[in-house]
């Protein structure tokens, strides 16, 4: 495994693809390795660009800085783009993405923060994000810690889980203001969220916005967008077969 | 467990609530969550700490979340609730959102076995130690008296690690201090059977033994298991009666015993669902954890060197 000092070198080789693909194309391809991914990688990756690229703050060097922001991925199985970002921004050495998955390998199909530099929740089983973002936000306001935002990503699907429903109603009730969840929406809650997934959150006193998922702009905006004392929610919707 | 002591409940619950009151007053690291379960009795705890005594309602799966993300940022969280509802319906959240997180908090439980035996089912628990036993390097302990618990508590609390105390409405008539190795309360000389008891059985371990020549020894931490306490004290013939699912620590002390000759009786509550009410004496009785249960128990296990018993 490549040292942390060379990262920057390395990364410099091998993102930032000048024929117009995605920044972090390249080093997603490394993760694939040939084989085949689900919308369950693809539709997560522009939200997590924006969200490393201009919204986080957090860098290698603050990973374990009490004034960071937290980003928990819940939705563990996406975590492919994951990969690719953080070796994109450094936190990772780009050569651990050849060999994901294997015996002397950090990187499992789904995250562990032990292993990983600037993970900050091990994630597989769906419904755990929110609940540990709530009390992340939680201890971050107890300690005076007003700054750093915490943000978590969870799947539309992920929300059948009951514990996320503890989580909003609480997040909302207790007015957690320093919270973010983003929800990407790819349409694959097996029976749906009628009304739409923002309302789910806005009836516990979440601020909500629901935008194109692929628009990095909207992203962007949507994600800096939360004021007041409440909890926010950005529904990236994205259509899989986009 | 003695008959008089099913007051003592609120003697544990109340030196948990009083200790827990004045660690979250001493220490700012220190947390309180809880789903519904002792928060009017933690209100005035809440009034002054508001940011660090967190009622999340009935909601044990985010009661663990919410634990396991204070302790990320720093906090030492006390998560709070009855048995059933903190272990069981939260047990995966205790697996991954603490355990896997490398977080850590300490679990206080009331409820035990059948504390409420009239409640029925749903607020029995008595595999929850068996259950955190899945879990690599908690510390449990079962107090026998309340005046156990306030030391145990702040041991817990200023140790960096998981931990899981577990109150009960039955206790013994006197407490035993220490950090839960191994005690010996009676001593029947060299070559006499070992019989350890865990927590609130002690007294009904010692009635039972009356006139046996058993030596009995004490502990309130069967995790980690005071091993060597054990290796010292043990001969051939060791009984083991706990107050949760018989057979919980029986693993542990084949191990630790497995170098020499033994046999081994391990007594507790058993698994069959009983679907009766009743109190937790009842229980006590039906489970063969009184004093003339485990009496016989015993002297049937020991039956080749005490048969005129």
């Amino acid at each position: 495994m490549t040292s942390l000092a060379t990262i920057a070198t390395r990364v410099a080789e091998a993102a930032a693809p000048l024929d117009g693909r995605h920044p972090v194309t390249p080093l997603l391809e490394r993760v694939r390795a040939g084989r085949e991914f689900g919308p369950n990688v693809y539709s997560t990756l522009d939200v997590l660009w924006v969200l490393y690229d201009r919204v986080l703050r957090i860098t290698p060097a603050t990973v374990d800085d009490p004034e960071r922001d937290r980003f928990l991925l819940s939705k563990g199985h996406a975590v492919a783009g994951y990969y690719a970002v953080l070796a994109a921004k450094g936190f990772v050495p780009p050569d651990w993405l050849d060999d994901q998955g294997g015996p002397e390998s950090r990187l499992g199909d789904h995250p562990d923060r032990t292993l990983v530099p600037g993970v900050e929740i091990g994630s597989g089983s769906l419904g755990h994000g929110l609940g540990l973002a709530v009390g992340t936000a939680l201890g971050l306001r107890a300690q005076g810690l007003l700054d750093p935002r915490v943000y978590v990503l969870v799947g539309d699907a992920e929300l059948d889980e009951g514990s996320n429903h503890e989580a909003i109603a609480y997040a909302g009730a207790a007015g957690l203001a320093n919270l973010t969840a983003i929800v990407v929406d790819n349409s694959s809650a097996t029976h749906g969220w009628s009304g739409g997934v923002a309302t789910r959150f806005t009836v516990n006193g979440w601020t909500a916005a629901t935008v194109d998922g692929r628009d990095p702009d909207a992203l962007h905006t949507a994600l800096t967008g939360q004021h007041g004392h409440r909890p926010h929610v950005v529904v990236a919707v994205v259509d899989n077969q986009a | 467990m003695s008959e008089r002591s099913v007051e003592e409940d609120l003697g544990m619950r109340e030196s948990f609530i009083d200790t827990t009151t004045d660690l979250l007053a001493e220490d700012p690291r220190t947390a309180l969550v809880l789903a519904d379960i002792s928060a009017a009795s933690f209100a005035p705890a809440a009034a002054r700490h508001p940011d660090r005594v967190l009622n999340v309602g009935i909601r044990e799966q985010l009661m663990l979340g919410v634990a396991g993300g204070l302790a990320l940022t720093g906090l030492r969280p006390i998560v709070h609730s009855y048995a059933p509802f903190l272990v069981e319906r939260a047990y995966e959240q205790i697996k991954l959102d603490l355990d896997h997180q490398a977080a850590s908090a300490v679990l206080v439980s009331v409820g035990a076995s059948f504390d409420r035996a009239a409640a029925g089912r749903t607020h029995l628990s008595p595999a929850d130690v068996a259950l955190l036993d899945t879990l690599s390097g908690w510390t449990v302990h079962v107090p026998g008296h309340p005046a156990e618990v306030p030391g145990l508590l702040r041991a817990t609390v200023a140790a960096e690690t998981s931990a899981y105390l577990r109150l009960s409405a039955l206790s013994n008539d006197h407490p035993y201090a220490g950090a839960g190795d191994l005690v010996v309360v009676r001593d029947a000389g060299p070559g006499a059977a070992l019989l350890v008891a865990v927590g609130p059985v002690l007294d009904a371990a010692l009635a039972a033994a009356t006139g046996l020549p058993v030596t009995v020894a004490y502990t309130h931490r069967p995790r980690p298991f005071d091993v060597a306490g054990l290796r010292a004290l043990a001969g051939t013939e060791v009984i083991l009666v706990e107050p949760y699912l018989a057979g919980t620590s029986a693993r542990l002390l084949s191990a630790a015993l497995a170098d020499r000759p033994h046999r081994l009786l391990t007594l507790g509550v058993g698994r069959e669902e009983l679907r009766r009410y009743g109190a937790a004496e009842d229980h006590l009785r039906w489970h063969g954890l009184d004093p003339a249960g485990l009496r016989q128990a015993v002297a049937r296990f020991l039956t080749p060197a005490t048969a005129a018993v």
